[in-house]
């Protein structure tokens, strides 16, 4: 591991560790910048808001001298009522842990120009286009401008308020026309090409849009002089979005010199639903199946980070015997996730299905007991405000409750575990495939804002379950699987060690489930029409098995429907990191190296 | 030795080869190896060795209790000669306001003297668009809609076929009681538990007067459920 990144910051700049970090780090940051820092005044809202002509600044310093190296989340939040546009930026400390220092910054709503961060963090590259795409924030200094969710021809910009979408009904749900009346006209009924449907000036829908095509490799640039030996034109090709090797509908663009990479562009967002805006017009509750369509593989955890920033913000406690069994849930979902991304990253590797079938035996038991717990396989809409839905069955496929998750958690997964190291990981194959190709360094792994096995595969012992501890994991004895070589080998064993401390997690969990049998599973009385109690923000955050998944959830007071909803996806961000690892290797590396990250377009594209 | 990861690796895939037969040998001379419900139940499940396919559409694995599929609407039993009984759906509009994607609606029925009939005139489910979560049946205060197990509703017509009306939906309880043995007699219990005490507070404070508080008994009822206690 690098020295730098254990190393604790100078001690001049490191504020005494009795302190709260985050009020030391402000107070430094307010003498530092006294005129362009303002303490967050709304009530229920935690930060700093600063200047937008210091944001580079005032990011430099939290970087390099407070200790706030990692950029976590961006998120762009519409004030339509101050005629404001603000930025959220959720930073933290590698090191240290704990919780967020937030960082806003408002721009006027008509011209929201701002400096782009990516100098200071590459990883906000994509989330900042995302902010573009969806808000109209101007940043400057960015390197490749682009939409990145919506497509070229799309008009406006869809997360502000005063977007209305196509077929628009009506702001919240749930709509009126429901009920009394049952007056419903189906969407398809009307024209396509109705009145609600906009299209930038001078665009015409039946024409075919020339330009659109081309921006796609407009970041990509090469000069012959590069290249050594016979000079050569470099080609640039589309691997996607129909092929099977992306795990999905995902494009990149590759450029080659040869067959060696020297640019890669992903295109993403053909699953884009603009996940965001139909929670924003959700009410609380009807959000929760929502998530689990989000990364369709480890839907339980989706459900656990978002149910997490809801009870913050309204303020309800959970039984114990909730949290135990969503901590098994959790853990189970984790090996589910990595039993399939293991899998599909050997297939990339050319162990062509065998592996991966192997793991689906295993795991189409670990979704028997989803089914028979939640009602399903993978949609499993599980977790409420305050508990759960249900309480553990009485049998999964006959098997008493607690007899099948002890064979399960002793024998089974193990065994099965056990067998799928000796299967490949000594292959020599894979080991040829693996070690050495699409390195990251810790340095760049922390840069580019990855997260999970990606983040901890180069070296960084980062997990938000040690970092800020929810639920009961600071109760819970595991370690933080890390490993050192940043490549695409590193990237299969975390993951297998990962499974290992999840099976320790889960041997912990099993006798508290049986201690608190028959208790409460929810607090309070389970309501469809959820009014928050308070105004404010909240950010919750869980160690998905892809990564550190974030939930940005602000509402006012009495309502029913959060008023900004914001996702921080694992998978999208990881992917800002992908032409990094994938510069220099050859085009059949990039199939493994896209593998190795784990994506699912579900939550990409959102 | 260069190569020998790739041995273990080949070993580990025998294994599974062998155990499959011995499975398929075992199971021949009880039953037969294939469409053999019984051979599937322990194939499926821990103890499973070998590498099974459940031979869908031929076999099926039978779905849990909880298992979720688009919604119907329960009705009592139809008396003879009819083709379904009263529903037990109040038209109460809350099945309608929890459902995330909005696929339920309802019209709500009228009396003739113009107030409004605690029972749907019309009732439609859009089950291209349900997503199957649940929560239509997890509000329900009157255990009238509930999820069903019939997961197989392909249909060449997509724009009529797929909106399902009343006539449609409409289930008798016995149906559900055979689908979800379990559930429906804990729910049966909620409701005694919450008529018993609706005729205790009857007797104390006369007739007319105890609505809202039955109601009350029986949300404490269906918390119970909830919380797994009359499982």
């Amino acid at each position: 591991m690098s020295d730098m990144i254990l190393e604790a910051p100078h001690a001049g700049a490191m504020p005494d560790s009795a302190e709260d970090p985050i009020a030391a780090a402000t107070a430094v940051l307010k003498q530092r910048f006294p005129d362009h820092i303002q303490d967050e005044t709304r009530d229920g809202y935690e930060g700093i808001v600063v200047h937008p002509d210091k944001v580079v600044q005032v990011s430099q310093a939290l970087r390099d001298e407070l200790g706030f190296n990692y950029l976590s989340s961006i998120t762009g939040v519409d004030l339509i009522e101050e005629n404001k546009l603000e930025l959220v930026y959720h930073t933290y400390s590698i090191n240290q842990g704990g919780p967020a220092l937030v960082m806003k910054v408002q721009v006027d709503r008509d011209n929201p120009v701002l400096p782009s961060l990516v100098p200071v963090w590459p990883g906000a590259e994509y989330q900042e286009r995302e902010a573009y795409d969806l808000f109209g924030f101007q940043f400057e200094g960015h390197p490749d401008l682009r939409r990145i969710l919506t497509w070229d021809g799309f008009h406006g910009h869809p997360m502000r308020k005063d977007w209305k979408e196509p077929f628009f009904e009506e702001d919240n749900k749930p709509f009126g026309s429901r009920w009394p009346g049952g007056e419903v006209s189906r969407a398809e009924e009307k024209n396509p090409f109705g009145k609600n449907v906009q299209y930038p000036a001078g665009w015409v829908p039946t024409l075919e849009e020339p330009e659109a095509e081309t921006d796609s490799y407009a970041g990509i640039t090469y000069t012959r002089e590069q290249s050594t030996g016979l000079k050569t034109d470099k080609v640039t090709i589309n691997m996607g979005p129909q092929h099977p090797s992306t795990h999905g509908v995902f494009r990149m663009a590759l450029t080659l010199d040869g067959e060696t990479i020297v640019g890669l562009k992903p295109v993403m967002g053909y699953l884009h639903r603009n996940h965001e805006k139909i929670g924003e017009r959700n009410t609380f509750i009807q959000n929760i199946p929502y998530t689990d369509r989000l990364d369709y593989i480890s839907s339980m955890s989706n459900n656990h980070g978002y149910v997490l920033a809801v009870e913050k913000l309204m303020g309800v406690d959970v039984p114990e015997r909730a949290e135990w069994i969503r901590i098994l849930m959790v853990e189970l979902t984790r090996i589910v996730n990595h039993l399939w991304a293991v899998g599909f990253l050997l297939n990339d590797l050319g162990a062509l299905q065998t592996p991966m079938l192997y793991f689906y035996i295993e795991r189409e038991l670990i979704l028997d007991l989803f089914e028979s717990t939640s009602g399903s396989r993978m949609m499993c809409n599980y977790m409420r405000f305050g508990g759960l839905a249900y309480d553990l069955p009485e049998d999964v496929r006959g098997t008493p409750i607690m007899k099948f998750l002890h064979d399960l958690i002793y024998d089974r997964l193990p065994r099965a575990l056990e067998q799928g190291d000796v299967l490949m990981t000594g292959n020599e194959i894979v080991r040829a495939r693996g070690i050495g190709v699409g390195y990251l360094s810790a340095e760049d792994a922390i840069a580019y804002s990855t997260a999970g096995p990606v983040l901890r595969a180069s070296g960084v012992q980062y997990d938000v379950r040690r970092a800020q501890p929810y639920s009961y994991y600071e109760h819970l004895d595991f370690d933080v699987a890390v490993r050192y070589n940043g490549d695409i080998y590193d990237r299969y064993l975390i993951r297998l060690d990962e499974m290992q401390q999840s099976l320790r997690i889960l041997q912990q969990v099993l006798p508290h489930l049986q201690e608190t049998e028959g208790s409460s599973i929810i607090s309070g009385k389970p309501q469809y029409a959820i009014r928050m109690p308070r105004a404010g923000e909240s950010y919750g955050r869980v160690e998905n098995p892809k990564g550190e998944l974030g939930y940005y959830v602000t509402a006012k007071r009495r309502d029913a429907n959060p008023a900004r909803y914001h996702v921080r996806s694992p998978s999208f961000i990881n992917l800002t990191a992908l032409e990094k690892m994938s510069l220099g290797h050859k085009v059949a590396d990039v199939v493994a190296i896209l593998g190795s990250i784990d994506i699912v377009l579900g939550e990409v594209d959102r | 030795m260069y190569g020998l990861g790739i041995l273990k690796g080949m070993a580990v895939t025998f294994k599974h080869f062998v155990a499959t037969y011995m499975d398929d040998i075992f199971w021949a001379s009880r039953g037969g190896r294939y469409y053999n419900d019984e051979a599937l139940a322990v194939r499926q499940s821990l103890e499973g060795r070998g590498v099974i396919t459940v031979f869908y559409p031929e076999e099926k694995l039978p779905v849990p209790e909880r298992f979720r599929f688009v919604p119907f609407l329960v009705t009592d039993e139809p008396a003879p000669g009819q083709k379904w009984g009263h529903e037990w759906c109040t038209s109460c509009g809350i099945c309608a306001k929890a459902c995330p994607p909005q696929c339920i609606w309802i019209k709500r029925g009228t009396q003739p003297n113009g107030r409004p009939k605690p029972e749907p005139e019309e009732f439609y489910i859009d089950i291209d668009i349900c997503m199957n979560c649940g929560l239509c049946a997890e509000f329900c205060p009157f255990d009238a809609i509930k999820m069903d197990h019939d997961y197989e509703l392909a249909s060449y017509d997509r724009t009529t076929a797929h909106i399902h009306d009343k006539e449609r939906l409409s289930k008798p309880i016995s149906y559900w009681r055979e689908i979800a043995p379990r559930k429906a007699e804990a729910e049966a219990a909620a409701r005694d538990f919450a008529q018993e005490s609706k005729q205790k507070k009857k007797g104390k404070r006369g007739e007319g007067s105890d609505e809202p508080e039955a109601r009350l008994e029986e949300m404490k009822a269906r918390q119970l459920i909830y919380k797994g206690e009359l499982y």
